[in-house]
């Protein structure tokens, strides 16, 4: 009697926390739950440690200095205009992309002949690496010694008669408006520059959002809109008060991903401005490989690397939070 | 049933395996050079390896580097040698893998390095063999110029071999356009702005700049410092504890900004090779940049003399700025007695009279066989012989990679803006970086 009472609460426990499928489902995922430890993980501590170091130069020195790498990137010109550059690239290139991706979302979404085809047309820039995107809209943007002698599209648009067009582009130096502000070492506005960029990011990604939206259009049942219709709300009624609010967990993710990108861009400007001119269209990425790489500064790239990850966790986790929030709700 | 199972998963696993371990073989290091040999023929150094890290993928200077293997290849037969090249530009990605490969501790036994100030950061981190003795030993130092030597020098000892010398201060003009408005090149910065304004009248762009390489706004501005310091103060402006508060500097800052005045606006779009383009096709007079622009014109077809002319750049009169590639020895290189045959081939008049004919460049050796170079190389070995010999600041002679940064960056902004009080107030902060 006591033997079986013990018999049958044992393997009862068992299987609880642990019977043969759940071993085997932990053994597999153990080797990459050890590696993102090790190799992610790890390293982002790694690099918090270096950036609280003085290690500059190749041998690896490792005094504590607390703070001190980062008042310094803080205090310099440089790093200043880096952020600025970086705040005015994703606000543009989100902004760019939501707007025209929607926009082609409903436009493809209502019942266009070749439909696939017009998809297929849009998506398809993403399928490029941002490095030819970069290459190819360096071209494109380099003005050449216009107006009289312009390359890329200002020769465009002189041919076609609409010279009046033509503009400096990649090597537009002005920041508009330009402020300057007490014991900022940068001029706050928007770096002219920084529109091509966003132009060739905006032309690559906005098709993705595209995509997105579809999907979340076509997720919308038809019958509530029917409803809406018969209850007499015109066509823009709908799309405001019914279509808009239920795209809602797509802009979110949209904005998401794009943002985490946006925050992280280094290829498409390296090969397209390279930072120039000046430091004009120069972000934090860039910044980071050049101090580390050419200057030696270890720890200086460590600080500008973690001032990148909070910058991207900002984004990234209120919106796990929420996510986990609605997933309980539901 | 089971047992197919489990077969298809390990031979699943097996392909991975495979798969990564074809992936995993090393990538940095490719033996494009020179196959293995059979040690049949007794060699001095006996057999082994010998690994060589450049950032020299094509062209002339592939060409140059493969021409001293098979040199090498004749005298050790037995030697395999290891060619770890990384392409890229002046070598930036070469640089990262290569101090990866050094902080992880598996060195190559020679990697190519600017001669100068630049490998400091390598002999501090105690990754560099002294070669002062080995200079010696070979001789290298009776037949290298003693100011070289000095601007080389660091601590008190020599690193690393000079395999060749660029010139980095000279003026590059259309010889037609010249010839048509009856110019000369111009051998003063007055002279300069005074055929600018001639050449701005035709409607011709005075001056070619480019910036996308983001060394052509702070190599314009080295050959106007020297201009305005002459070639001492020069020198010691990148000393450690130099005087950058010095009103000079500001008086050539003010000489750049006219000149990049009188230059292209879309600099920031164009490489060096766009603005010496610009020249070829005539739509620009001058360009000034090393002498590497010479290799660019040979390959377009242009004819030095016909198509394009050179001089020094204005106010840098019979002073030779250099600049030098050269290699150096691994501390705890795995082969160092392969190695220093390679280093011993370098510095010799045979490897060097191989190398830069090729490359375009000339030998870093006062008693080079003059015949074997073209009419530019010739004048530049006449002027190397002869001329005061300063060290380039963005290639790497002068200063420490953490200066030529700050300094190239403090250019760069200002190619941009053009404001001189930024410029030379942004010059006195990266003085803190000068060691």
């Amino acid at each position: 009697m006591r033997q079986a009472k013990t018999l049958s609460a044992h393997p009862a426990r068992q299987v609880r926390w642990m019977n043969r499928d759940r071993a085997i489902a932990l053994l597999m995922i153990a080797p990459s739950a050890l590696a993102i430890a090790v190799f992610v993980y790890g390293f982002i501590g790694w690099t918090a440690y270096i950036s609280m170091t003085d290690w500059r130069g190749l041998m690896i020195t490792t005094s504590f200095v607390g703070f001190e790498n980062y008042l310094t990137i803080f205090n310099t010109g440089r790093f200043q205009t880096n952020i600025r550059n970086l705040i005015v690239f994703t606000v543009f290139f989100l902004a760019a992309c939501l707007i025209i991706g929607l926009l082609l979302a409903v436009l493809i979404d209502s019942r266009v002949r070749f439909e696939g085809f017009f998809r297929s047309v849009y998506i398809f820039p993403m399928a490029l690496s941002f490095i030819v995107t970069g290459v190819v809209w360096q071209w494109l943007f380099a003005p050449g010694n216009w107006p009289n002698d312009p390359t890329g599209i200002n020769l465009l648009f002189k041919q076609s008669g609409l010279g009046f067009l033509q503009a400096a582009w990649t090597t537009d130096t002005s920041v508009v408006p330009g402020w300057r502000i007490e014991g900022l070492r940068t001029r706050i506005g928007v770096p002219m520059a920084m529109i091509p960029v966003v132009v060739a990011a905006v032309w690559q990604m906005s098709g993705f959002v595209m995509a997105m939206y579809l999907a979340g259009l076509r997720g919308i049942p038809e019958e509530i809109k029917e409803a809406a219709r018969v209850d007499g709300a015109t066509e823009w009624q709908v799309f405001r008060t019914i279509t808009l609010p239920m795209l809602q967990p797509i802009t979110l993710s949209a904005v998401i991903i794009l943002g985490h990108i946006s925050l992280k861009i280094f290829d498409l400007i390296v090969t397209m401005t390279g930072g120039a001119p000046g430091n004009n269209t120069e972000v934090p990425g860039l910044y980071m490989y050049e101090i580390t790489f050419k200057a030696n500064k270890f720890a200086e790239g460590a600080a500008v690397a973690m001032v990148m990850l909070v910058v991207v966790a900002l984004l990234v986790v209120p919106y796990l939070i929420y996510n986990r929030r609605t997933e309980v709700e539901r | 049933m089971r047992t197919t199972k489990w077969l298809k998963l390990i031979s699943a696993f097996a392909i991975i395996t495979l798969a990564l371990a074809a992936c995993g073989a090393p990538s940095t290091a490719q033996p494009t050079a020179a196959p293995t040999q059979p040690t049949t023929a007794p060699a001095q150094t006996g057999g082994g390896k010998l690994e060589i890290f450049s950032w020299w993928t094509n062209g002339g200077e592939a060409d140059g580097l493969n021409a001293m293997f098979s040199i090498y290849q004749q005298k050790y037969p037995g030697v395999e040698i290891v060619n770890a090249t990384v392409a890229g530009g002046a070598g930036t990605n070469a640089k990262t893998v290569l101090k990866t490969r050094l902080q992880g501790g598996q060195p190559p036994d020679s990697w190519q390095v600017h001669a100068g100030k630049e490998l400091t950061a390598y002999v501090d981190a105690g990754q560099m063999e002294p070669l002062t003795q080995f200079f010696k030993e070979q001789g290298f130092d009776k037949v290298m110029p003693p100011k070289l030597l000095e601007q080389i020098t660091y601590n008190g000892e020599i690193w690393s071999v000079p395999v060749n010398i660029h010139r980095s201060n000279v003026l590059w003009y259309n010889i037609k356009i010249f010839q048509e408005n009856g110019l000369t090149p111009p051998k003063t910065i007055d002279d300069f702005f005074t055929v600018a304004e001639a050449l701005k009248a035709k409607g011709i762009i005075p001056l070619a700049v480019g910036g996308k390489d983001k060394f052509e706004t702070p190599h314009l501005f080295e050959s106007v410092l020297l201009a305005v310091f002459g070639p001492e103060d020069y020198a010691r402006l990148f000393q450690p504890g130099a005087d950058w508060s010095d009103p000079r500097v500001r008086q050539a800052a003010e000489i750049a900004k006219r000149m990049l005045e009188y230059s292209n606006s879309d600099r920031s779009s164009l490489s060096w090779a766009d603005a010496a383009q610009l020249v070829l096709d005539g739509k620009a007079g001058m360009t000034i940049m090393g002498d590497w622009a010479h290799g660019y014109f040979i390959s377009k077809g242009a004819k030095v003399g016909v198509d394009y002319g050179y001089a020094a750049a204005p106010g840098n009169d019979g002073v030779f700025m250099w600049l030098s590639d050269s290699f150096g020895l691994a501390k705890g290189a795995p082969n160092p007695e392969q190695a220093k045959a390679w280093l011993a081939l370098c510095g010799s008049r045979e490897g060097q009279d191989a190398f830069n004919p090729k490359k375009g460049s000339i030998p870093a050796r006062i008693d080079a066989d003059v015949s074997l170079y073209d009419e530019y190389l010739k004048y530049s070995i006449k002027a190397f012989g002869s001329e005061k010999l300063v060290p380039s600041v963005v290639h790497g002679a002068a200063a420490p990679e953490a200066y030529m940064t700050e300094y190239g960056n403090a250019l760069n902004v200002f190619a941009s803006d053009l404001d001189v009080d930024a410029v030379v107030q942004a010059l006195r902060d990266a003085a803190k970086d000068l060691k």
